[in-house]
């Protein structure tokens, strides 16, 4: 175990060596002669990768950061998908973080440094084509990462004047056009090994995800094109994929909400502590001014034992309204399951969806966290959320609950409303809200859009936010921040 | 240290009939390197416990294992007086003091280790598989962070035991509830996912010997493609295994549309996953 950076050094000078493992070998470490400081360079990257996957949110200790040194001490430099595993594997705490970490990674550690030499330069975009074409029905990975650094080269470079040039991934998919290869693909598979057969109908789905997985390639390599040229951390830093609890939560795909169900119980047993840390603030109540001075008067008047106003520990009622309409769906089966996961923080809880007709859903949710996955299912098949049409009309529903529920809420009550408060163009029915948080103790309006957004098209947000008050709740990180702040206790 | 490379752990794994993808390899070489506990999550039936039983043979380790649950609780997992022996000792009543008494019957002989004190006392090589951490409750991840930091338990009628080796340790879980950050800070962290097809290939082939190669490989493909649909349950290595030996108990020597059919239940637990492939297979016809 003797300095196997050192090792590593040496042997890229090997001919041998340089032949066999040039495209696994994270390259610009070393010097072509191996004269720079190999291990210098190496503590500055590692730096660097913790840095950039701080700065996403993932949280790496000192410890971690000394576990992973010592991995790529035992591990060297010659394998990067070896290199690429130990640092995950010392640094992550959960697959989720994966994601983040594999493109930080491919920018710190790269495969290659700079173009491709000449004798790689793309002839032109028929020839490359052709020969994606081929590595495809081979489904040879190694020619297909090939064909992605000399793709960004030939294909993705804009921009002439230092500043507004760069690398697109955009830009090179949008020439080369891989999904237009299906056809030929497929005819040059079902040549090679015969169109009969069963397993003939997964044959496109196969290439197909053959072709997603280049586009990624290519997506990696432009980042890596265009780290060199703007400084790897600032890049690093913007242009990766953010952490689940930092999407949001109106572009969040199936993988994503997947994700962030899994931190709604961790989310949760982190928000207890925090609303346990408020309630005993609060019950520690205030000073009773007159019982104090009266409890004095054995000490001649000085108040030495000051007598606490004692509040009683009742907890509180909470009430959600959600819409559950598919355009904000993720942010509320998200809210509600945290909700859910709270509940025992509260003397009640009740949960209505809707769309445009408002339906009571506490009972699937109960029975829901068992089953996270399911839910917006269940609550789709089970409750009756829509009337004549199917798109939300927040005036009708909030009108609905007014009027069908009026025992839900009490003067103990607080009420959150999760939407996006666009309308359809229909009547907001704002003396419905307005009704509603004259006997709510508190009223508050969850928004997952953008600020900036409120009150353009068909939203409505800005006059329901007259009347109660409304927050922008964009992602996991905020929304476990609003409830910190604002669940009542 | 148990190996000595990357490669060589590959290479034991293979012999015991472990098939390690380049992850697999080495993590497993850098926990035994940086002597850490492995945390391993991933689906179920993907070779978790499976590769805690490899290192166990490749290494000649005895295997301790500690099968979680809920409800299993200190004197499950990690020591436990004989009461009954106790009792017996006590009622033979020799001529003693309770004094005396007492010191004898909280003494090594009455004491009945539990897994983790099982896998830090004696010398011999030990593999400490927690299997299945996360269905134990969390106050059992407090009792393991407290063994797994130290190496050492204290019974208090007894004084404190230390490992005099450490124990080679994977835990295991299926995600089915988050894991304290303590306790994922002490591990490496390892996701097993489905193999890649190449390596799932390889299993097959290992684990079902007379599987021809292009059946072999029509099997990984139809499997691959379940796992891409929307199933409540997708198919893992072991639904794969116990396919393909089905396949070959049936005499089937290459696929078609009926005995993808009459075998998917095989694949498949759950009935709407069944209907949901059999339709976009294209099986209706059969
Ligand atoms: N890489 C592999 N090499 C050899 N066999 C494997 C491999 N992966 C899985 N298997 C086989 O798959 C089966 C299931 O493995 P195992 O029981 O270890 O899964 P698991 O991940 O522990 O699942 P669970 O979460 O359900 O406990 C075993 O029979 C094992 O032989
Ligand atoms: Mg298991």
């Amino acid at each position: 175990m003797t300095a196997p950076a050192a090792g590593a050094a040496d042997r890229s000078a090997s001919a041998a060596d340089q032949a066999a493992g040039e495209a696994d070998r994270p390259t610009g470490l070393v010097g072509p002669a191996g004269t720079a400081d190999p291990v210098a360079g190496v503590a500055e990257r590692l730096t660097g990768l913790v840095g950039a996957l701080r700065s996403h949110g993932v949280r790496i200790g000192t410890g971690e950061t000394v576990d992973a040194a010592q991995a790529l001490e035992a591990l060297g430099l010659a394998d990067r998908e070896r290199l690429r595993e130990g640092l995950a594997a010392t640094l992550l705490h959960s697959t989720g973080q994966r994601w983040v970490f594999d493109p930080v990674f491919d920018m710190y550690f790269p495969r290659r440094v700079g173009a491709p030499s000449d004798s790689e330069a793309p002839a032109d975009r028929e020839d490359l084509r052709s020969r994606l074409a081929a590595a495809l029905a081979a489904d040879d990975q190694a020619a297909i990462a090939q064909l992605a650094v000399e793709a960004v080269d030939g294909f993705g470079g804009y921009g002439a004047s230092p500043g507004s040039d760069g690398w697109s991934s955009y830009q090179t998919l949008d020439r080369l056009r891989p999904q237009t290869l299906m056809a030929r693909v497929r005819d040059s598979v079902r040549a090679q090994r015969g169109g009969a057969g069963f397993t003939d109908r997964l044959l496109e789905d196969e290439i197909r995800r053959r072709i997603e997985a280049f586009r990624a390639q290519v997506a990696t390599e432009a980042r890596r094109r265009v780290a060199e040229r703007r400084g790897r951390d600032e890049i690093a830093r913007r242009a990766v994929a953010p952490t689940a609890d930092r999407v949001d939560f109106l572009f969040a795909g199936r993988t994503q909400l997947a994700e962030l169900r899994r931190v709604v119980q961790p989310l949760a047993r982190k928000l207890a502590t925090r609303l346990a840390a408020r309630r005993r603030r609060a019950t520690r109540g205030t000073i009773d001014l007159r019982r104090t001075l009266r409890g004095s008067l054995s000490t001649g008047g000085v108040p030495m034992r000051p007598v606490l106003r004692r509040r009683r520990p009742v907890r509180p009622e909470l009430v959600l309204l959600c819409d559950v309409s598919g355009s904000v769906s993720g942010f509320s089966d998200f809210t509600m399951l945290l909700v859910q996961a709270l509940h025992d923080q509260f003397s009640k809880v009740r949960v209505f969806a809707f769309v445009n007709r408002i339906d009571e859903v506490t009972g699937l949710l109960v029975h829901g966290t068992a089953d996270p996955e399911g839910l917006g299912g269940r609550i789709q098949a089970e409750a009756t959320l829509t009337g004549w049409h199917g798109s939300s009309d927040y005036g009708v529903a909030l009108g609905e609950f007014d009027e069908r529920y009026t025992d839900a809420v009490g003067p103990r009550t607080t009420v959150f409303v999760l939407g996006d408060a666009r309308t359809n163009m229909s009547d907001p029915n704002l003396p419905a809200v307005r009704h509603l948080s004259e006997r709510a103790r508190r009223v508050y309006w969850l928004n997952p859009e953008q600020r900036s957004q409120w009150g353009t098209g068909d939203s409505a947000a800005p006059a329901y936010a007259e009347l109660v008050e409304m927050h922008e709740c964009r992602n996991a990180r905020q929304l476990g921040e609003l409830i910190a702040r604002l669940l009542p206790v | 240290m148990l190996f000595t490379s990357v490669d060589d752990v590959s290479a034991r794994l293979a012999e015991t009939g472990y098939l390690a993808s380049p992850a697999v390899a080495t993590t497993v070489f850098l926990a035994d390197r940086l002597g850490k506990p492995l945390l391993v999550e991933g689906p179920a039936g993907v070779g978790k416990t499976e590769l805690a039983k490899a290192v166990a043979e490749v290494a000649g380790a005895q295997l301790v294992r500690l099968q979680c649950y809920e409800g299993v609780d200190e004197s499950r997992a990690l020591y436990e007086w004989n009461h009954a022996k106790q009792l017996l000792r006590i009622s033979a009543g020799r001529d003693e003091t309770w004094d005396e008494a007492r010191t004898d019957i909280f003494s090594e002989e009455f004491l009945l280790a539990r897994p983790l004190l099982t896998a830090i006392r004696g010398d011999e090589p030990k593999v400490l598989l927690i299997d299945e951490t996360d269905k134990a409750d969390v106050e059992v991840e407090g009792l393991l962070l407290e063994v797994l930091s130290d190496f050492q338990v204290t019974v208090p009628e007894l004084g404190t035991i230390t490992a005099t080796s450490r124990p080679f340790v994977v835990l295991t879980s299926n995600a089915s509830r988050e894991l304290s950050e303590a306790l994922r800070r002490r591990c490496l962290f390892l996701h097993i996912g489905f193999p890649d097809e190449a390596l799932e290939r390889r299993i097959v082939r290992l684990k079902v010997p007379g599987l021809d190669e292009a059946l072999a490989e029509s099997v990984v493909r139809v499997v691959g493609a379940l796992r891409e649909m929307d199933l409540r349950k997708v198919p893992s290595v072991a639904e794969t295994i116990d396919w393909a030996r089905t396949l070959l108990a049936l005499g089937a020597d290459t696929l078609d549309e009926a005995v993808v059919h009459d075998s998917l239940g095989v694949l498949l637990k759950h009935q709407d996953d069944v209907l949901k492939a059999t339709a976009k297979l294209d099986l209706d016809a059969v």
